[in-house]
């Protein structure tokens, strides 16, 4: 569950950046193009400050909205997109309240805290996410004490079944869409997942 | 109390409904698909899952997908707004199978009022009178002249199998009926690939009035009074106020009384509306019911003071309907346009990005809508944008209420019915309340006349 306090995500890098050739402005060690595309990131998810430092160099983009209650879109935490975070981002962990009166009901959405975003991922055109076709219960293996189907290491082939989605008591395999090896899962055994939530990034078979 | 609620809804009743649960201190949970990420709806909700791409079929009436959203989010019951799942007797059963209460009807009930012609027999058996008509399909010309008049001229022929006007003739006099009869029976055949036909007192100038009720799970049921919603185009309510020009107190107190006998007798539960159409001499016919809660009911909140969003929660939760309602006093005059996105000339839909978004505002003024100025209009679902409630101490005082606030509701970036309303609200016949579901055709041609 997101909270509703404005989002800040700083990050820092320690390579440089080459710059880009100059169009109406010209910042050295700024990449415009990547600067816009984190804009349209920010604009999208209602962030509303991005601060970027390497080395001498620090700039901070700060929308003009304002209003503290201009939060993000309730469903999915924001993920930082062109910059992985060296540390760990600069906001409260999502609230993970379990009810007391079943294990398995949750107040909120699981925490933000992989090791690293999906939307990163779905932006290398070497990788592909696997995402949930259905709503409901992710399960890594076949059953509690069995192992997962699939590990980040692994090789995938196209239908093979990597996860369990449980939605209303039936256990639903779910294929994977393409054939790769497994480089990430996003997320963690009996968590609920919505429709589109990225579950595994596979790098395609043939790509390096 | 429920703990809380998942909306099976978008839009501006999904909001609603987030309305109410937050003043009754009830957690949300809306579902979405992919076209609504950046909805009121969502970002007004406790919670929010994504259920499906943008097309309605694979997510708003995605049955396992919103069972499922409720299941990851453990609520305990589900409100299903109108449209959509709200009348599914199938989505009901499942939701009862699942152990989330449904806010609506029981499945049973929906199933009789979902079938228009048991829910009439239904109706009629208790005691309501329904349109005069055949007693089924007429076996052959003999038993449609037989069964005209028993009904009673003028009659309509229809087709059994389809509607939108084809296979329908209108008959005057017995004289006609035999022509009328075998040209519609080739029509039938034609358009629908059955030519039964069946028989209905034709009613030249109807208006279209209904009742508001509510029951509790203690078998009682009340009616919150009318709402006319004559102003349509090919059967779209655009305009609904309350009360209607065509009641007086004691009709209102003696059909009122009628229609909660019936419901009570089959046992309703929650909200619903129950349609009428009134014709030249003031008789009344059941045509059907909405087991729902409707789109114009803040019509009847504005006069009643009753918030029938609450409500339904509250007799779903079992909660008796003394308690919820109380002693009804309506007051005042309440009318209701519903603003699309669409041509205000052409009725083309006209989706896309507002730019500006000034609502009106001042005394007896209400808004119920999801959009906001940067908000797109999806061509997903359907063009409503806004609905604008006025309020006054009489109809007269609400018709200048509804001028002056369609005046200065100002929407750009898409094409609005304001336009549409505007004439009509300016038009001598509605000032004077001669309403009749035909209003619309007559304008029409007015308009087509001054172009």
């Amino acid at each position: 569950m997101t909270q509703k306090n404005p989002k800040k995500t700083s990050a820092r890098e320690n390579t440089g950046k080459k710059s880009s050739e100059s169009k109406a402005l010209a910042v050295p060690g700024v990449d415009l193009r990547q600067l816009e595309q984190v804009l349209e990131f920010m604009s999208q998810n209602s962030l509303e400050e991005f601060e970027y430092a390497n080395g001498d160099l620090r700039i901070r983009l700060k929308r003009a909205l304002g209003d503290p209650n201009s939060a993000a879109p309730r469903a999915l935490p924001p993920r930082p997109e062109i910059v992985v975070p060296r540390e760990a981002p600069d906001q409260a962990p999502a609230p993970w309240a379990q009810d007391s009166s079943d294990e398995r009901s949750k107040e909120a959405r699981r925490s933000p805290d992989p090791p690293s975003a999906p939307e990163a991922d779905e932006a290398n055109a070497d990788l592909h996410v696997i995402k949930s076709p259905i709503v409901g219960t992710y399960y890594a293996s076949p059953s509690p004490d069995a192992s997962a189907f699939v590990k980040v290491g692994d090789d995938v082939s196209i239908g093979q079944v990597v996860c369990i989605i449980e939605a209303m008591k039936l256990m639903n395999e779910i294929e994977a869409d393409v054939g790769g090896q497994v480089v990430r899962v996003f997320i963690e055994n009996g968590e609920p997942v919505e429709y589109g939530e990225p579950l595994f990034s596979l790098r395609l078979a043939g790509k390096k | 109390m429920f703990r809380k609620i998942l909306i099976a809804n978008r839009g501006e009743i999904a909001l609603r409904v987030i309305c109410a649960c937050k003043e009754l201190g009830i957690k949300t949970v809306a579902v979405y698909s992919e076209a609504d990420r950046n909805s009121l709806h969502v970002r007004f909700a406790d919670e929010a899952v994504c259920i499906g791409p943008p097309r309605s079929s694979e997510s708003y009436l995605n049955i396992p997908h919103v069972i499922s959203a409720a299941e990851i989010t453990n609520v305990d019951a589900i409100h299903p707004g109108y449209g959509f799942l709200s009348e599914n007797a199938n989505f009901a059963e499942v939701c009862e199978a699942s152990h989330i209460a449904f806010i609506g009807p029981s499945p049973d009930i929906l199933r009789l009022m979902g079938e228009k012609e048991q829910a009439r027999s239904a109706m009629l058996a208790a005691g309501l009178p329904i349109v005069p008509g055949s007693d089924g399909i007429l076996a052959d010309e003999a038993a449609a002249l037989s069964e005209a008049q028993r009904i009673g001229y003028p009659v309509i022929i229809k087709a059994s199998a389809g509607g939108g006007g084809r296979g329908m003739r209108v008959v005057r006099d017995k004289d006609e009926l035999p022509a009328h009869y075998a040209t519609a029976r080739a029509e039938a055949q034609q358009a629908f690939g059955v030519p039964d036909v069946y028989l209905e007192r034709f009613i030249e100038r109807p208006r279209h009035i209904e009742f508001q009720v509510m029951g509790d799970r203690h078998g009682r049921v009340m009616h919150l009074g009318e709402r006319e919603c004559s102003i349509q185009r090919r059967h779209q309510k655009l305009i609904e106020e309350s009360p209607s020009t065509a009641l007086n107190p004691e009709r209102r107190a003696e059909l009122g009384a009628q229609v909660v006998r019936a419901l009570e007798g089959i046992g309703y539960c929650g909200a619903g509306t129950m349609e009428f159409l009134m014709d030249e001499n003031g008789a009344f016919f059941f045509i059907e019911m909405n087991a729902r809660i409707q789109v114009e009911h803040p019509v009847t909140e504005m006069v009643t003071n009753v918030d029938l969003i609450k409500s339904q929660v509250r007799v779903a939760a079992g909660e008796h309907l003394e308690n919820v309602v109380g002693k009804l006093e309506a007051r005042g005059h309440s009318i209701e346009c519903r603003i699309n996105a669409e041509d205000p000339e052409t009725f083309a839909p006209s989706p896309g990005r507002i730019t500006v978004f000034q609502q009106p505002g001042g005394t007896g003024i209400r808004v119920d809508t999801a959009v906001y100025a940067d908000a797109v209009i999806p061509p997903y679902y359907d063009s409503l944008v806004a609905k604008l409630i006025v309020r006054g101490r009489d109809r007269g005082e609400a018709i200048a209420r509804m001028r002056r606030a369609l005046e200065m509701f100002v929407i750009e970036g898409i094409k609005t019915s304001i336009p549409l309303h505007r004439k009509i609200l300016a038009e001598p016949d509605f000032e004077a309340g001669r309403l009749d579901t035909h209003f619309m055709d007559r304008y029409a041609v007015v308009t087509a006349g001054h172009r």
